[in-house]
């Protein structure tokens, strides 16, 4: 599934400048700078607590910086711009977060109306809602499970309704915090393929992950966070081959 | 899984404090999951539009709230019982479930009434020199009839649709759409919450090295429950969040899409007509 409204390739998806955020008293994300380039698959990597999670409900704009600057597409992402149904509706349109918790992220009735909940409340026509939920339920395999309630399926389940929940739209910018957690071995190979067949498709995917297992096939480049802070971005084959800066930042064990 | 925990749980049953609060959220959840078995199968109220099964046996259970004696009740209730069997309920698990709990709890509010209305004497308790009568013996089958015969029906509803039909319908039925949202995530996250309760419970009895005491059991029964207090509001942040990534703006939309047949029509006749002669019986 490709896409819709698909920028120019250069243009940046992200511009983040000197993003501070904190929890109360405890800093999330310090002095945050980067470019996300619009079409590109990024993994965000780094342990528990390093940033990931903040920074992609920063991108999302369920989150604003304290301090710094947030460029969406070009624009300020600020609380007050949000406000405005044409541009928060233009917004959500465009960037779709698939939460790590699929409880948090599956909180209809029916797998049919967790489809349905996105396109409805973008004020799409119910016609085409339908249309569109049975092509979603038809490409992700989950037909079946239209009329099921989320809280009785399986994880993997769980996990392609809360990707084909976000998908549905049709967003520019997939955010993913932790996609293949919990996952058993086929549940996790059908993320980690959808997630490599995005490559070309003109979404841009930013994938919080720690499983390094993954990353080369999801990814054309990588941040590693570490405090809030950010580390080192490149290349996958440069970053996992950089034993240094995998152990000083978490996501190997020390021995 | 949790079926099979439960009872291995009940053959274990030390009957303390945990062990009881233990089972007594597996089987809320085992209640649930039987109930949308019985609203997946088959059967004559199963296979109704949601909204004409609503409208029907509202007016069923509004019918034995009015009704002015107690044979029209008898039918209400019989008629109860042969829609039941016709959806293949149970009548059993329906008495057990449904019967035996409401005639505990009116009958307990019903007894004084055996003696306090005045009226014929139709019979004397012995040693407490109390007198029954007719009247108050009708005022109690009146109050158990009816709390027996709305309950049932009720019973009926739920039993027979899934819970998020019976939202939908209720929604089509121009129920405030604030009503069904508060409904409907209550139940969704209802479970999420019983098994976060029986996870940490699990986990507390895994580290048990003896039994505690009773005033222990319930000290850290209260941690649990203020963990998991903690953890629905928290719950709760996040969900908003969930929403508001999908376009949520304060106002929630729903899709409404049933579609009632001829056979459903006849059947919401069939209803208001054993209604209307209930109602019309003296």
């Amino acid at each position: 599934m490709e896409a819709r409204d698909a920028p120019t390739p250069g243009t940046p998806a992200y511009e983040l400048s000197d993003v501070h955020y904190s929890y109360r008293d405890i800093p999330a994300l310090q002095g945050l700078s980067l470019r996300i380039p619009a079409g590109e698959r990024i993994a965000l990597l780094g342990a528990n607590g390093s940033g990931k999670s903040t920074l992609l409900r920063l991108l999302d704009a369920l989150y604003f910086p304290d301090r710094g600057r947030v460029l969406a597409f070009g624009e300020v992402l600020s609380e007050l711009h949000l406000r405005e149904e044409a541009v928060a509706h233009a917004f959500r349109r465009r960037v779709g977060l698939v939460f790590q918790d699929t409880d948090v992220q599956l909180f209809n009735p029916t797998v049919f109306d967790e489809l349905a909940f996105g396109p409805l409340h973008l004020g799409w026509d119910t016609g085409k809602i339908r249309q569109c939920v049975e092509a979603m339920l038809a490409e992700f395999s989950i037909g079946a499970l239209a009329q099921r309630s989320p809280h009785r399926l399986s994880g993997g389940e769980k996990r392609r309704v809360a990707l084909a929940s976000v998908l549905i739209t049709r967003p520019q910018v997939l955010l993913l915090d932790e996609p293949t957690s919990d996952l058993d071995p086929p549940s996790r190979s059908q993320i980690v393929d959808f997630l490599a067949n995005c490559r070309g498709t003109g979404r841009t995917l930013v994938t919080a992950t720690h499983d390094l297992g993954i990353v080369a096939e999801i990814a054309d480049s990588c941040i590693v966070l570490q405090s809030g802070r950010l580390v080192a971005y490149g290349p996958p084959a440069e970053i996992l081959g950089n034993e240094a800066l995998l152990r000083s930042s978490g996501l190997l064990h020390r021995c | 899984m949790e079926e099979q925990t439960y009872r291995r749980s009940r053959r274990h049953a030390r009957g303390d404090f945990l062990e009881r609060m233990f089972r007594d959220l597996l089987e809320a959840m085992e209640l649930s999951a039987h109930a949308e078995r019985l609203a997946a199968r088959a059967g004559f109220l199963q296979g109704l539009d949601p909204r004409i099964k609503i409208l029907g046996l509202l007016s069923l259970a509004l019918t034995a709230v009015l009704v002015k004696s107690l044979a029209p009740l008898a039918g209400l209730l019989g008629f109860a019982i042969l829609l039941a069997s016709g959806s293949h309920l149970g009548i059993v698990g329906l008495a057990r479930r449904v019967w035996l709990p409401v005639l505990l709890l009116t009958g307990m509010i019903a007894t004084p009434a055996l003696f306090l209305v005045p009226g014929d004497a139709i019979a004397r308790v012995p040693l407490l020199d109390w007198t029954i009568t007719r009247q108050g013996a009708r005022s109690a089958a009146f109050l158990i009839g009816r709390a027996a015969t709305t309950a049932s029906f009720a019973s009926l509803l739920v039993l027979t649709t899934p819970w998020p039909h019976v939202l939908k319908a209720l929604r089509s039925l121009r129920v405030p759409l604030v009503v069904i949202v508060i409904l409907g995530m209550t139940y969704r996250y209802i479970f999420v919450l019983l098994g976060t309760a029986v996870s940490m419970l699990e986990a507390q009895r895994s580290r048990l090295l003896g039994p505690l005491s009773g005033r222990e059991q319930r000290r850290l029964a209260a941690a649990s429950t203020v963990i998991l207090l903690d953890k629905a509001l928290h719950l709760s942040t996040e969900v908003h969040l969930a929403m508001i990534a999908r376009g949520y703006r304060g106002e929630v939309h729903l899709l409404d899409d049933f579609c009632a047949r001829a056979s459903d029509w006849i059947v919401l006749a069939g209803f208001l007509a054993v209604a209307a002669v209930a109602l019309g019986l003296r």
